[in-house]
């Protein structure tokens, strides 16, 4: 029998699609859309590929769009067997639950979260923590200091980052989705100080999301930023790496992750 | 057939996808007798477990599970589904469970995070059917059991030390991971419970 180190959890690689009427899209700095595909075949094909989750995102804001989203997630729902989240307008407790029954593993709430904190609360103790996830979208506004934005990054809240997190992580979030606006779309790499942060913050997992363009940016998010997981969208989207070549090279840094299929 | 216990607690729906995907037929049902005349039966589960042991008696199927469990037919639980099969759970109170397995259900502990989020390797800890092989399988739980007769245990994974992954006693199945996440690993799993004689 194989010896194992103590803690064998692996980090997670989790490509996020960004949803505008049906269609996969990657914001860069929240504008200028991209379209990219089919969310359904792209999440399959990432699963197939070795994504340890998936998130869809869904940023168009119409009536409409609810329906596609629910098509969406129950697509996903039968023909993806990883977990996935589905984040992007939600607002109330009957969007989680209509999601959730549809097949979403995980919600992901943001401006909601801060318009009513209390939506937090409410949909852990209803739906359980493991199914929610709170995104949370900051911008450094003084050195050491980083506030919180709500819709989509465009309106200050007033909140302190590291404040924020605490309060709905004991509000019952499962997860922390955290974006760093400023990094988002620069390909620089991730904010390693907010979420290095965030994530000696929180008891709960925290996934580093934002500035992701090289191999070593997903090694410095879990080792300097001490991510549990590591989300990204267009270095996948557009084949800069595979996440296979991802796993590798964190694997070959010493970092634990999971390569499919036996292993033994 | 597959008789999927559906006693209001835990993600039946991702469960039914899997068995659908596999071509497994199941009926979903709270249903005792219905439950009754299938030949497998899996007890899913999510969230806590004080609610959801209310809900098994509410439901009048506790007693029905203990009938089934000496009939010698399987039974698998899965996540929650598993720890319900133990003597007792210390979370947020203290409950009994089915007993059907003598256990504790306690807080992992001396881990990074208090949950226990994401995949983890899986190790056949005893040559066994159900889960023969390692490999990855995604895991959500803050809470650990903990056996009292060790050779139960028939794959572990490690997190603040080890914790039981896959138990069996007799007819009596149970994963903490959930094996309708965990891609090709998981549903051959599924598919191994319902080809399996236990």
């Amino acid at each position: 029998m194989p010896e194992r180190r103590p803690d064998g959890l692996t980090r997670r690689i989790i490509p996020c699609l960004d949803v505008h009427e049906g269609q996969v899209v990657k914001g860069v700095k929240f504008v200028n859309l991209v379209q990219e595909g089919d969310p359904v075949e792209l999440g399959a094909r990432y699963s197939d590929m070795g994504a340890d989750e998936l998130v869809f995102l869904d940023i168009s804001a119409s009536v409409q769009a609810r329906q596609h989203v629910l098509d969406l997630t129950k697509r996903v729902a039968r023909e993806v067997f990883i977990p996935f989240t589905i984040g992007g307008g939600i607002r109330a407790l009957d969007d989680m639950e209509a999601l959730l029954t549809a097949g979403a593993d995980k919600i992901a709430l943001n401006t909601a979260a801060l318009i009513d904190p209390e939506v937090v609360t409410s949909g852990a103790n209803r739906f359980g923590s493991q199914c929610m996830v709170v995104a949370v979208d900051v911008k450094r506004t003084a050195p050491g200091s980083w506030e919180v934005f709500s819709h989509s990054g465009s309106r200050s809240t007033g909140r302190e980052a590291a404040d924020w997190t605490r309060e709905i992580a004991e509000r019952g979030a499962g997860e922390i989705l955290l974006t760093s606006i400023d990094a988002d779309g620069t390909q620089a790499g991730v904010d390693l100080e907010i979420t290095r942060r965030v994530s000696e913050t929180v008891p709960v997992p925290v996934i580093a999301s934002g500035g992701i363009g090289q191999l070593s940016h997903f090694k410095d998010a879990v080792e300097r930023g001490k991510a549990d997981a590591v989300l990204a969208a267009s270095v996948f989207h557009r084949g800069i790496f595979t996440i296979d070549e991802v796993k590798t090279y964190l694997q070959q840094a010493g970092i634990p992750v999971r390569i499919t299929g036996e292993t033994q | 057939m597959i008789g999927m216990i559906d006693y209001g607690v835990g993600n039946v729906g991702s469960l039914g996808n899997a068995l659908r995907y596999l071509e497994l037929p199941f009926v979903l049902s709270a249903d005792p007798d219905e439950l009754d005349r299938c030949e497998q039966l899996i007890l899913p589960g999510v969230g806590a477990f004080g609610p959801a042991i209310e809900r098994l008696r509410n439901c009048n199927l506790d007693g029905f599970l203990l009938e089934w469990a000496a009939s010698g037919k399987p039974l698998l639980g899965i996540c929650l589904g598993m720890q319900l099969l133990l003597s007792a759970s210390r979370e947020r109170g203290q409950y009994d469970g089915l007993g059907l397995i003598p256990g504790q259900v306690r807080k992992i502990e001396g881990a990074p995070r208090e949950v226990h989020m994401g995949w983890n390797e899986v190790i056949p800890r005893r040559e066994n059917y159900l889960v023969p092989r390692s490999g990855y399988a995604y895991f959500v739980h803050s809470y650990r059991c903990i056996l009292d007769d060790l050779t139960i245990v028939i794959a572990d994974t490690s997190y603040g030390g080890l914790l039981a992954a896959a138990i069996q006693k007799d007819n009596i199945l149970g994963v903490q991971f959930h094996p309708e996440k965990s891609q090709e690993y998981g549903l051959d799993i599924l598919q191994r419970f319902a080809d399996g004689k236990f």
